[in-house]
């Protein structure tokens, strides 16, 4: 048993749960196509919910503190990518694939800026004064995402919005059987994108080092000389963006929008952050597409179970791994 | 000449008073110990003078300024460092980046590295190995190397023998030696015997009081006054 353990280990551990869920997955589809689509599928939903939650694990690990407002992030990030792609309708709708990209562009960076605004009004204004309350931070971050639906509603409107998507992201390619539809390749590929530079800012830089630190043992950080309270401002600004940037995916990929986004995503969001291993984002992303593969398998194979799934997976993994997957702490 | 002086300190956790009119004045120079029954309020008069815990009244100088106002992080920069109970290391990170993390701007002096290494060369042998991978007294090496990879005025230790086997104890013993030649160092410890090896100065703290101050040497000649202090023969 030790020795087979060992064998695993070697070969990359937990890491290798995707590709067993896929594999099993694989038996009990039959039908390659489905199975490639269905996964393509899986691993796009993955990285959108990774670039939600990744700003959320570190946020947990690194100051303890319980945003169960995160998801409000990405509610504001996906209406507001929606504006701009509703203003620029006539870049979208261009042949010009650097047109279409612009939109998409102005859109993204609309939401990234207005993440990183959000993140430093709701840390200095509504998480500051409840650091160390896990109770008021559960009750005063809920009420703040109620409140930020509101607003949307107000906003917005209660209608669904739809959301056009550029021209050079529609339609799927082709390859034998298997339809690979362009913007969930994209999403994954953005996804991967945001992951490898998390990674090499955190491993790579003195940020990134006294981040890792602040996860284990932030009062050690602050007794080797470094302000950790002012760099969790900037972790909380750049998770808040995240979030956003993750809400703008999320709407070209539903297209169709209500304000109740967030709320919806927020319980994903949790369980991806709770099985990954809090404040690890390898273990975010471990989770995540854990979390996108199992929903879109359990979706082919048994439709009733679909809503249950993710909450069976994270029930299974934490009996198994109480710190989850991958946690930052040892 | 003083380096630290706590005057009439008082710390409280949550709504218990943990620390009653601490006044003690510590040298600059050498090891001062400070000894104390388990719950006497030993770290917590180290983690006060860090900023950890705020006293309130009372405060805290260094160098005859005032420092209990100030941010652990500031308190840190004045150069002191802290070595507390757990060790604090970071598990997660390499025994370099441990190091590392401890420098003033990121790149290690090679006189300063390379003291370490001849003070505890199990570190150059797992430079790269994360930390939690190490033995309870690697951890402890690591622990005082990353207080002095930079040149600091004071250094707080809080039971650094706790735990650990005789070998490696007296490698500590001989590591604090060379250290309080150019350092101070402000030790708390129940291990008395490690503590009167090293202690030129020493105080006894009991329930949060301080309860006796004088020399070290006076203090291991009066056995009736070890006795009713820390309970020795007990």
């Amino acid at each position: 048993m030790d020795q087979l353990r060992m064998t695993l280990e070697r070969f990359g551990g937990v890491n290798l749960l995707p590709v067993a869920v896929a594999a099993v997955a694989f038996v009990l589809i039959g039908a390659p196509s489905s199975w490639v689509t269905l996964t393509v599928a899986g691993l796009a939903m993955g990285m959108m919910i990774f670039l939600m939650a990744s700003g959320l694990s570190l946020v947990f690990g690194l100051m303890d503190v319980l945003n169960f407002g995160h998801s409000a992030f990405v509610s504001f990030g996906a209406f507001v990518a929606a504006s701009v792609l509703g203003w620029l309708a006539g870049w979208l709708g261009s042949d010009s694939v650097v047109l279409n990209a612009a939109a998409l562009f102005a859109a993204f960076t609309a939401a990234i800026l207005f993440g990183l605004a959000a993140g430093w009004f709701f840390e200095t204004v509504i998480i500051k004064p409840v650091y160390h309350d896990h109770l008021r931070q559960i009750l005063i971050t809920m009420g703040a995402l109620i409140v930020a639906e509101q607003i949307i509603l107000a906003i917005w409107g209660g209608t669904p919005m739809n959301v056009p998507r550029p021209g050079f992201l529609e339609g799927s390619i082709i390859i034998g059987d298997v339809a690979i539809e362009i913007y969930r390749a994209f999403a994954f590929l953005l996804g991967l994108i945001v992951y490898v530079a998390l990674f090499a800012t955190l491993n790579r830089t003195r940020i990134g080092l006294l981040i890792r630190a602040g996860v284990e043992n932030r009062e050690m950080v602050e007794a080797l000389g470094f302000r950790i309270d002012r760099l969790f401002v900037g972790v909380f600004m750049v998770g808040s963006a995240l979030a956003a940037l993750g809400g703008a995916m999320w709407a070209g990929y539903e297209t169709l929008i209500t304000p109740a986004l967030g709320a919806e995503l927020m319980i994903v969001v949790f369980i991806v952050v709770i099985i990954g291993g809090l404040g690890s984002i390898e273990g975010t992303l471990l989770g995540a597409i854990l979390v996108g593969l199992v929903a879109n398998y359990v979706g082919f194979l048994a439709p009733k179970l679909a809503l249950a799934s993710n909450m069976i997976l994270m029930m299974a993994i934490l009996l198994w791994r109480p710190n989850g997957l991958r946690p930052a702490v040892r | 000449m003083t380096l630290l002086s706590l005057k009439s300190m008082q710390t409280n956790i949550d709504q218990y008073a943990v620390l009653h009119d601490v006044t003690l004045d510590i040298p600059e120079g050498g090891v001062f110990v400070l000894l104390g029954r388990n719950g006497a309020g030993k770290t917590t008069t180290l983690r006060s003078i860090m900023g950890l815990w705020k006293p309130s009244p009372g405060s805290v100088h260094f160098r005859g300024r005032d420092i209990s106002g100030l941010h652990t992080a500031e308190i840190a920069r004045l150069g002191i460092a802290f070595v507390p109970e757990n060790m604090g290391i970071f598990g997660g990170l390499t025994v370099q980046e441990n190091l590392v993390l401890a420098t003033a701007n990121g790149s290690f002096d090679q006189d300063r590295l390379e003291r370490i290494w001849r003070l505890f060369p199990a570190l150059e042998t797992f430079w790269t190995k994360a930390a939690w991978s190490l033995s309870g007294g690697q951890k402890q090496m690591l622990a005082v190397a990353r207080a002095i990879i930079e040149p600091r005025e004071l250094i707080l230790i809080d039971e650094p023998t706790k735990g650990l086997a005789p070998s490696i104890v007296d490698a500590m013993a001989e590591a604090f030696r060379e250290i309080s030649n150019n350092t101070t160092i402000l030790l708390v410890e129940q291990n008395f015997e490690f503590a009167r090896a090293l202690g030129r100065d020493m105080a006894v703290i009991d329930d949060g009081r301080i309860a006796h101050t004088g020399t070290m040497s006076n203090f291991v000649a009066d056995k009736d006054l070890q006795d009713s202090l820390l309970s020795l023969s007990a």
